[in-house]
């Protein structure tokens, strides 16, 4: 049985399995993930690392680019939100 | 954070099926092979996850790439060419450059998206994106899905949603079942193809398969709720929880612009030996014209049997290709995009997501590039990824010339680290 | 082809260009525009958009000073999209040798009435904590700012129309003189004055006039709200080899009213092709870190460059042109066309009417000599 992963998404915690995106995990807490120039919530639009829209900041790197980034225990994921 | 600077005889960029047929084959005469790819796994789009290990010949291809001296470079986005023979890339904890004497580009494709109101609340993707986004780990059992826009790609994942649990309420094709059903009739000259659209058929036999039909809005407030479907001319409102909409595929082929590749209709232009008009740059797959998984294989090992001085090993694959591109045609045929979806977007509909800028801001302008300086459409880090089809379809412009980096990067990548003399290579041909 | 009479045939629609066309139809003078396909597709798409009064020479004083007011003056009517804002400039002295210029520089604008204010270094850390630790100081300022050239010269150009002037986008002009404009495919265009503000494409058009590419290049990152106030600029130049015909780089960082930072600069002679250079992108960057560490985490989302309109003496060619009657320059503004367009509009107008001007015009004609010649080539 692989070990779980445990992150935080806007300071609650997440445990997902290992091999979850960031991306999967923040829509997983309900939370999408950046807010658009007019304010609108976006999430993830094309899910290969193209569109920008999953955008967050992991480990307070701003403007990560989070499907094409795996879970990695203790991470610290923040919406725009 | 050091940077290398290996040389390799040939180059793969894209680790999908064209990339490690591409990289198998040239390494099988002893060349120094290396394949990079931005994704942390290999398999591209369509052996994504789970599938490369799970589909027979997705697995042989890894198989085959395991017992072969090929190096992998997963996380390796590559973003520039300063020099020719060398390529920049931002990597996951700093950069590296790689110097090539043969370069293979197998850079695949991306879906291509439509706006219509609505299009922009989170939980509306693409069809792929969906795909992906479950195999990473999105839980999508007993979540109700809707599948709509174009092109094969939508039975592919609508079977893998449904085998995963999720409730497919309905797949929305645009295309009419009266040219549907010269597709499938076209079928007959491709035998191979019959079984799997049988095997889909079965699989999908209890899933709502609507032609005629695309989307008109997606509605919810903060969040998508429904979606309102046009189908064969009359409204049908769905709720779900992920609409899941592309509209076939577009060809990824900014690297190639990049390194000066020549396109033509907007793939890349090759020969028969997969040898784009740069003499030591090849191509293979969807970026030389979309063609599904079976063509992009066979262009693999050509462009791979080609890059390694072994063409002539490459004849016999000839027929094949052939063939296979015979059947991409006609799915181009078949997927065309109707004139209805271009008024889909309503004056308010959001065009280019980065910059929020809509399609009636953007329609006083005659052309791609006085779009972009008056309302900034293009300018945001998709580099026009996203709406450059869109405004090819709905306007009819075409896209600006490509410039470095093809893809944002950290600043300290721009920087003299990444910009030594070029080394002198072990062997070149 | 038809040929129509106008009072002003103005060759460029960039933003001296469209400032001209303003400023002549405001004095109800029948205008023409003239250019390729895209308003504001030269220097004026590829620049900063940063107002700043300068002080290298006293007619470069007199001109971005005069300029800038007017820019203050109409930023009431500017719409949201040009993006005015008044940020300021932070001029950055990294030692004591810069900040004697710094204090050099105060005397100089405050004897002129330019308001300014003298950071010390721990002023400039609260000002800009990214600023690396450790800067000597700097001077503020307040009344420079920042806006964004294309939507500024299609404003300006709408202004025109509304006032009569029309706009004629294109072939491209292939010769001018003699009262007419003529284009590639033959037609043409006549008028009293022909204006040739074609920036970096100027000396194409008027041969011999002293004007030269200089090439730029500018990098803007992603969204980082906050991450710094001012328009920030080095004093380090004064230590370059004082030359005007070598390649140079500088630091200097815009916030966009976007949150993105928009980081130069970069100048180059002998580069006539618009592709990126590797090598100098990369110094230009490298200074930029040095002054702001924190700017290599940054995305970088696009690359791009420009061709300044550059003369020997570092001021522009404004007013006639003395082997032709009917033309007249506005050209030659390097690096700060945006900040002088509405006043080398206002001094072109006043040639073109024999009307007297707000500042000295001799400076900036086109027939000066002295300075031309004697300085660098």
């Amino acid at each position: 049985m692989p070990e779980q992963i445990a992150v935080t998404v806007n300071g609650s915690l997440v445990v997902v399995a290992p091999g979850t995106s960031v991306a999967a995990a923040m829509m997983r807490a309900g939370a999408s993930c950046r807010t658009s120039v007019r304010g609108e919530p976006r999430g993830p639009l094309c899910g290969m690392g193209i569109c920008f829209e999953c955008r967050a900041e992991i480990d307070g790197i701003l403007h990560s680019r989070s499907c094409q980034i795996l879970c990695v225990a203790g991470m610290n994921i923040k919406t725009d939100a | 954070m050091l940077s290398s600077r290996p040389q390799f005889d040939v180059l793969v960029v894209g680790g999908g099926p064209a990339g490690i047929a591409a990289a198998v084959s040239a390494a099988q005469s002893g060349k120094r092979v290396a394949i990079a790819d931005d994704n942390p796994a290999l398999g591209g789009q369509i052996w994504r996850g789970e599938t490369i290990h799970s589909d027979p010949s997705a697995r042989a291809w890894s198989s085959q790439l395991r017992e072969s001296s090929v190096e992998l470079f997963p996380g390796a986005r590559i973003f520039d060419q300063p020099a020719p023979g060398v390529l920049n890339a931002e990597t996951m904890d700093g950069s590296m450059v790689f110097e090539y004497g043969k370069l293979i580009l197998a850079t695949g494709a991306r879906e291509r998206f439509l706006p219509f109101p609505g299009w922009t609340l989170p939980n509306v993707m693409g069809a792929g994106a969906l795909q992906a986004l479950a195999k990473a780990g999105l839980p999508i059992q007993g979540k109700r899905v809707v599948v709509a826009g174009t092109g094969p790609l939508l039975l592919a994942v609508a079977s893998y949603l449904n085998q995963r649990g999720a409730i497919v309420v309905a797949i929305c094709e645009q295309a009419s079942l009266a040219t549907l059903g010269a597709f499938g009739l076209r079928l007959f000259e491709h035998p191979g193809k019959i079984a799997q659209a049988w095997g889909l058929h079965r699989e999908l036999a209890r899933v709502r398969l609507l032609t005629s039909a695309w989307p008109m809005a997606a509605v919810g407030n903060q969040i998508l709720e429904s979606v309102v479907m046009s189908v064969k001319g009359t409204q049908q409102r769905i709720s779900c929880d992920y609409l899941a909409c592309g509209f076939h595929l577009v060809p990824n082929t900014e690297l190639a612009a990049l390194v000066g590749c020549r396109l033509e209709g907007g793939f890349v232009q090759v020969d028969e030996l997969q040898t784009t008009s740069v003499p030591n740059i090849f191509c293979a797959g969807e970026p030389a014209g979309i063609g599904g998984v079976d063509l992009a294989l066979v262009e693999g090992q050509i462009a791979g049997l080609a890059a390694s001085g072994h063409g002539a090993a490459a004849e016999k694959l000839r027929r094949q290709r052939a063939k296979l591109q015979s059947f991409a045609r006609s799915l181009e045929k078949t997927f065309q995009l109707r004139p209805e979806l271009k008024r889909l977007a309503a004056p308010e509909t959001i065009v280019c997501r980065c910059e929020d800028v809509t399609l009636s801001q953007l329609q006083p302008h005659g052309s791609w590039r006085a779009a972009k300086l008056q309302s900034r459409c293009g300018m945001g880090p998709c580099q026009g990824r996203i709406c450059g089809p869109a405004t090819q379809f709905l306007l009819g412009w075409t896209p600006d010339s490509v410039r470095p980096p093809v893809l944002p990067v950290k600043l300290r990548n721009l920087t003299s680290e990444s910009h030594q003399p070029k080394g002198e290579l072990t062997s070149v041909m | 082809m038809n040929a129509a009479t106008y009072d002003v045939l103005i060759v460029g629609a960039g933003i001296v260009g469209a400032a001209c066309a303003l400023e002549c139809a405001r004095r109800k003078l029948r205008v023409a525009v003239v250019d390729l396909s895209t308003i504001g597709g030269g220097a004026t798409a590829a620049g900063m958009g940063h107002i700043v009064v300068m002080d290298d020479s006293d007619p470069q004083f007199a001109l971005t000073r005069y300029s800038q007011q007017l820019w203050r003056e109409l930023r009431a009517e500017l719409p949201d999209e040009v993006e005015y804002v008044e940020c300021g400039s932070i001029w950055v002295a990294a030692d004591d040798e810069e900040f004697r210029e710094v204090h050099r520089k105060q005397a100089y604008y405050t004897e002129r009435g330019v308001p300014v204010e003298v950071l010390s270094s721990g002023d400039l850390e609260k000002a800009e904590p990214n600023l690396r630790k450790g800067l000597a100081g700097g001077l503020l300022v307040p009344e420079d700012g920042v806006l964004y050239p294309p939507c500024a010269a299609r404003f300006l150009l709408e202004k025109a129309q509304e006032r009569g002037a029309t706009i004629h986008l294109g072939p491209p002009v292939v010769d001018i003189g003699k009262g007419r404009i003529r284009r590639a495919d033959g037609s043409e265009l006549d008028g009293g004055a022909i204006v040739n503000a074609a920036g970096a494409w100027s000396p194409e058009l008027t041969p011999g006039i002293k004007v030269r590419k200089r090439k730029g290049h500018l990098v803007i990152t992603d969204r980082y709200p906050g991450f710094v106030h001012h328009q920030l600029v080095e004093l380090g130049y004064l230590k370059s080899a004082h030359s005007v015909s070598s390649d140079s780089v500088a630091f200097n960082v815009q916030p966009r009213r976007t949150g993105q930072l928009l980081i130069g600069s970069s100048r180059q002679y002998e580069a006539d092709h618009t592709e990126v250079d590797h090598g100098i992108l990369a110094r230009m960057l490298e200074r930029a870190q040095q002054y702001m560490p924190a700017l290599a985490e940054t995305s970088a989302i696009r690359v791009w460059t420009g061709f300044r309109a550059a003369t020997p003496d570092k001021l522009p060619l404004i007013g006639p042109w003395a082997e032709d009657s009917t033309v007249f320059l506005a050209t030659g503004h390097e690096g700060l066309g945006i900040t002088t367009s509405l006043a080398t509009a206002r001094l072109l107008t006043d040639h073109l009417l024999g009307a007297t001007s707000a500042i000295a015009r001799e400076p900036y004609l086109p027939s000066r000599t002295g300075s031309m010649e004697h300085a660098h080539a």
